[in-house]
Formats: C-alpha cells, sequence, structure tokens
C-alpha cells in the first residue's frame, strides 16, 4: 500500500489525524494524564483485535480478556524479575515458596518478551483449531470463550504461589533498567503505545484491505456459501483468532507497565464484555471505530466513575442496548450515515446548478 | 466414602437448581434463537422476591405462620421474575430477532441495570434470608450421613417443577404451540399460531423459572446483586451440554455437570475441579458439536 492509496480511505484520513492528536498531547496534558491515555491506548490496540474478529469475521468472541492477561501477565513476569534482582518474588516467599518455579525461570531474560505473542497464539490456534475445524460457531463459540476467561480466572486466582492470586502481580520498579514512577519513561512508555497502535492498525488495515479481509467479510455474512466456492473457513478463522489474540497479548504488555499492575480481574468474564462494546460504540468492522470507541468510551468511564459510580453501570448498560439496537454501526455509522446524506444533498444542487433550466 | 455421598448428594441438590435455571434458558434460546445473559438476574430477582416476601412476614404478620412464609415465595418468585421478563421481551428482546450475537451484548446490558437496580433498592452487601424452621435439621440415613432437609425439600421442589414443565409443554395446547413453532416458525404462523405471543409467554415463563431457582437458592446462602453472575455460565454449560433446545438434554447435562464437578473438587480441589469440568465438557463437544440431545435438522444454519 502506498501513501497515496493509505490517505484515500476517510477512515486513514481520520486515524492520521487521532495519532497526530495523541502524539501532541503531552504538550497540554499533565503526566498523570498522559499515562491514563496510554492505558487507553494500549485499549485501543486490544479493540483493533477485538474488530478483526468481530466486525470483520462475525466471531464473536467472549475471553479476549484472557489473550490481554497472558500477554500482560508475561510482561509483568518480566518486569518482577527484574524487580526481584535475582531473588525470589515477594509473594512466592509469603506463598511459601522456597525455589523459583520452572515457569518462572525464562522471565530473567529479556528474550522472555517474545511470550507475550508465542502464548496467545499457542492458546488461541489450539481453542481455534478445536472449535472452528468441528464448525462450533455463532452463540456456541461465544459461550465457550466466555468458560475459557472464567477457566482462567479461577486457575489463576488459584495458583496464588504462581500467579500472585486476587491481587495479582504488582510493585514493579524498573523497565531495562529505567525506573517506573519517573515522568521519563511514562513518556517513552506513552510513545511506545501510540507506535505499536500504528503498527496493529496497519497490520489490521492491510489484512481488510487485501483479498483475506474480502474472504474473513464473506465468512461473516455466508459461512457456508464460502464453504461451498471451496475455501476452508476454519483455518481463516483460525487465523484470525490467532492474530486477534496476539494483538490482545501485545495490548496487554503494553498496558502493565504503564498501569503497574495485572490481576485475575481485568480478564474475567465482566472485562471481556465490555472491550466488545467498545467496538460496538465505535462502530464494528471499521478499525477505526474500535480506535475511537475503546478511548471514548475509557475516557469517559474514568470521568463519570470517578464521580458517579452508580450512574457508570446504568449508563454503560444503556449504552450496550441502544447501540445494539438502534445504531448497530456506531458511531462511525451515524457519522457515515449523515455524511452521505449531506454529500448526496451538495451533490444534488450542484447538479441543479450546472444543468440548464428547462424555462 | 460419606464424605464422598453427602457430597454427591450436595452437588446434585445444587445441579438440580441450575436445571431449573437452564430449562428456562434452554426453553427460550430453543424457541427464539436469543441468547439471554441477563437470564442470571432473573435468579436474582427470584432470590430478592422471597427476601422481600420473608420481610413482609415477619414484619406485618403472627409469628406464628412466619414458617409458611416459603409457599408464598415460591409464586411470588416466579411472578417477579416472570413480569420482568415479559417487560424485556416487549422492551428489548422483540428488537434481536434474528440476531444471536447482539442479543448477547443487549442482554448483558440489561443485567448490568439489573445489577445495579439491585444494589440502588437492597444496598450492595449480601443479604440473609431466614429459612422456615421446619427445614432445618437432617434426615439421618446412618451415623455420619446426614442429608440436609434443606436440599431434599429443594429436590422434591424441582421435581415438581420439571412434572409440571413436563405437563406443560407435552400435554398441553400451549405446549403444542410451543413445540410447533420451536420446529418450524413459518409453518406454525401460517397455520394460525400467534408466534409473537408465544414469544412473549414463554419468555416471561422461563423467566419465572429462573426466578424460582432464585427462590431456591435462598435456603443454601446469603444472596447478593451480583448472584446471577456466578451462575450464568454454569448454566450456559449446562444448555450447551445438553443440547440447546433440547429439555431432557438440559435435564442430562444438568446431572453430569453437577455430579462430575463434585466428582472432580473431591478427587483434586476446588479450582482444579471446576477448570477440569469445564475442559471435559468442550473435548466432549469435539466429538458431538451440538451436544447430548440433538434434534436432527437438514438445514445448514442450525
Amino acid at each position: 500500500m502506498t501513501t497515496k492509496t493509505f490517505f484515500k480511505t476517510p477512515a486513514n484520513r481520520i486515524f492520521f489525524v487521532i495519532i497526530l492528536l495523541l502524539l501532541l498531547a503531552p504538550l497540554f496534558l499533565s503526566v498523570f494524564r498522559i499515562n491514563l491515555l496510554g492505558k487507553f491506548i494500549a485499549y485501543a490496540i486490544l479493540a483493533l483485535g477485538i474488530d478483526l474478529i468481530w466486525g470483520y469475521t462475525g466471531i464473536l468472541s467472549l475471553g479476549h480478556g484472557v489473550f490481554f492477561g497472558l500477554g500482560a501477565y508475561a510482561m509483568g513476569m518480566y518486569l518482577k524479575m527484574e524487580a526481584a534482582h535475582g531473588r525470589l518474588p515477594d509473594f512466592m516467599s509469603w506463598s511459601g515458596l522456597e525455589k523459583l518455579p520452572a515457569l518462572w525461570a525464562p522471565f530473567s531474560s529479556p528474550l522472555s518478551l517474545a511470550l507475550i505473542i508465542i502464548i496467545p497464539a499457542i492458546l488461541a490456534a489450539i481453542i481455534g483449531f478445536l472449535t472452528f475445524k468441528n464448525r462450533i460457531r455463532g452463540v456456541y463459540f461465544s459461550i465457550l470463550s466466555q468458560a475459557l476467561s472464567l477457566i482462567f480466572v479461577i486457575l489463576f486466582i488459584g495458583q496464588q504461589a504462581y500467579t500472585g492470586g486476587t491481587n495479582g502481580l504488582t510493585g514493579f520498579r524498573t523497565m531495562f533498567g529505567l525506573p517506573l514512577a519517573a515522568d521519563n519513561t511514562k513518556y517513552l512508555l506513552y510513545y511506545a503505545a501510540i507506535f505499536f497502535l500504528v503498527i496493529v492498525y496497519l497490520y489490521c488495515r492491510f489484512l481488510v484491505s487485501h483479498r483475506l479481509g474480502k474472504i474473513l467479510m464473506a465468512i461473516r455474512d455466508g459461512e457456508n456459501r464460502v464453504r461451498f466456492s471451496g475455501y476452508n473457513p476454519a483455518a481463516y478463522k483460525i487465523f484470525v483468532y490467532v492474530s486477534s489474540a496476539v494483538i490482545a497479548g501485545i495490548a496487554g504488555a503494553i498496558f502493565v507497565p504503564q498501569v503497574g499492575i495485572i490481576s485475575p480481574a481485568e480478564m474475567g468474564i465482566v472485562p471481556s464484555i465490555e472491550m466488545v462494546i467498545w467496538v460496538a460504540i465505535g462502530g464494528r468492522g471499521t478499525l477505526i471505530g474500535a480506535v475511537i470507541g475503546a478511548i471514548l468510551v475509557n475516557g469517559l468511564k474514568s470521568g463519570i466513575s470517578e464521580s458517579f459510580p452508580e450512574v457508570w453501570s446504568y449508563f454503560l448498560g444503556l449504552a450496550f442496548i441502544i447501540v445494539v439496537i438502534f445504531m448497530p454501526e456506531g458511531l462511525i455509522g451515524l457519522v457515515k450515515k449523515y455524511s452521505t446524506r449531506i454529500a448526496w444533498r451538495v451533490k444534488k444542487e450542484k447538479t441543479a446548478e450546472k444543468s440548464p433550466s428547462i424555462n | 466414602m460419606d464424605t464422598y455421598l453427602l457430597q454427591i448428594f450436595n452437588g446434585i441438590s445444587v445441579s438440580s437448581i441450575f436445571m431449573l435455571a437452564a430449562l428456562g434458558l434452554a426453553i427460550t434460546f430453543g424457541l427464539m434463537k436469543i441468547i439471554n445473559m441477563a437470564h442470571g438476574e432473573f435468579i436474582m430477582i427470584g432470590a430478592y422476591a422471597a427476601y422481600v416476601i420473608q420481610n413482609i412476614f415477619s414484619q406485618y404478620l403472627p409469628a406464628s405462620i412466619f414458617d409458611f412464609y416459603f409457599f408464598i415465595a415460591i409464586p411470588a418468585s416466579f411472578l417477579a421474575a416472570g413480569i420482568f421478563g415479559w417487560v424485556l421481551e416487549r422492551l428489548v428482546i422483540c428488537h434481536l430477532y434474528g440476531r444471536a450475537l447482539d442479543s448477547i451484548l443487549a442482554t448483558w446490558g440489561v443485567s448490568l441495570i439489573l445489577q445495579q437496580l439491585a444494589r440502588s433498592i437492597f444496598g450492595a452487601p449480601n443479604v440473609d434470608v431466614k429459612s422456615p424452621d421446619w427445614l432445618n435439621g437432617a434426615l439421618l440415613i446412618h451415623p455420619g450421613l446426614q442429608l440436609p432437609y434443606k436440599r431434599l425439600f429443594i429436590m422434591l421442589m424441582v421435581i415438581i417443577c420439571m412434572t409440571a414443565i413436563y405437563y406443560l409443554m407435552y400435554r398441553s395446547n400451549y405446549g403444542r404451540k410451543i413445540r410447533a413453532v420451536m420446529q418450524n416458525r413459518a409453518m406454525a404462523a401460517s397455520l394460525g399460531i400467534n408466534t409473537r405471543k408465544i414469544d412473549a409467554y414463554t419468555f416471561a415463563f422461563g423467566s419465572g423459572l429462573a426466578g424460582i431457582a432464585g427462590c431456591a437458592l435462598t435456603l443454601l446462602g446469603s444472596i447478593g446483586p451480583t448472584l446471577g453472575t456466578n451462575y450464568i455460565v454454569d448454566t450456559f454449560m449446562v444448555v450447551v451440554l445438553g443440547g440447546v433446545g433440547s429439555l431432557w438434554g438440559t435435564i442430562a447435562g444438568g446431572f453430569l455437570i453437577g455430579t462430575g464437578n463434585t466428582t472432580l473438587e473431591f478427587l483434586t480441589d476446588a479450582t482444579l475441579g471446576k477448570v477440569l469440568i469445564f475442559t471435559l465438557v468442550i473435548i466432549f463437544l469435539q466429538w458431538r458439536p451440538k451436544g447430548l440431545f440433538t434434534i436432527n435438522s437438514r438445514s445448514l444454519d442450525e
């Protein structure tokens, strides 16, 4: 894709503007707000992955918190090992462990950060193979993916000595030697988050604007026809599921150093389904809608729920209902509808001017 | 051995509650292809209805008849949850026909609102419902193995409900209509069945069943606004394992998950047991992707 064709799509132009705004944000906002915005960018990356699988392929995964969590825990374990300086991480000694478990051993080296991608990819490949190959789809897949997130939460809470239990992993000090509490590190992490947002967006845009993307949309709109045309939908679905899981893992890894904690609460059923609603509010199947939705909803959430936690629950509940029933295309859909209407009207006026009057 | 038997007995009595809730879910899903994520909140509504009835009895009525409040609480729970269900169907569900995935999201929003509503009315902390005196105590099989009356009563209640559902579904005119719409909506409609009316009543009925399940749960522990969320995944797994839309499948699925769960928890530990049972269900679905009991159909997208 050349730069010229890239800017032909309005969505890409909007994305460019958003990135510009995000890059300039440190000039106007305090470090605290930038840190918060960095967290929202991690969520936006996650939302891109969900848009890929739900908006384009029509698979509703209610277990993406798991992949987000796995990426986040991989990063968290690495940071924890760095903070422990070769000793046993603190929560392990509280739980009575005396030796570092084999599970943790690789995380003393920065190479282990590759696991952020590898672990979600392998898990998604296995689950995808077992379900899509057997043509488990639609709501059945959604329910199973929800059970997946329940399983992982129970497992992570239960294995306290290995995962930190309900409290999760926290108390990180440095990343690659840089102190996490310092303002400069926070700016650095913020720009790194923007960098990954751009990479992931370009990857998703590349996928959906080529032949593969067409097949994904065809699977969404009529899986059997795709099958009868000689394609194997299962292979494509596994591929998109793995892609989406890896993106979620990356988002988790970006989330952890900025927020400073990862606990099972971030990967459960409730956050997993909230992730989907970010995409729904922004506009599914547009990519840009996912980015806007994630940043907007989380911005509202931290604004409203700080002062009125009760109102937030009602608001979110209503948002779920209203968006799904009355505006299934989300905010982007609304904008599209009105902009085409205006464009149509302008065009009509223009042609009216041009055409010679009958009289 | 005795502990194991007691565990199994407890497992069955709890899973019999799920069966009741899952039956409601299975009927509505089989009929309307709607996944109702707010089904768990109907359990919660039923439980709070029992709590309200208990409070009315202890405050306004003579103490001598307090023990009988539970017989009022059961129909009250059914009605309360059923009315909420009917309103939900009219306001939200009726816009979602043919959009199964979207129905998951919209009803999740409903469940958020209902939970917050419960929190605003009854407060966030859990409340206790005092069970009637005649349910305290246990049936002594032999020393070391006692079966609590409460759990026996729950099982009896579930059996009565099941029998009622069976008669309603397979022996009544209304049930015949429900099954007709389940099998072929277009054909049923063209033969003069008002399918919209059937949908609304059935949805309300299914919600009412969840309400009774909630009423039964008050006997086993304290209740809170998030009561439903704790059970919703289990309930869905029961439906998926049993085969969607099949009543016998739901009963078998509930029984299998209940006993399997307690057995595995007994053999390993509480967390690992839960993980194992879900893994087993997923593996089982490899072999029978549509669950235990399936209705054969030649259509592609069932």
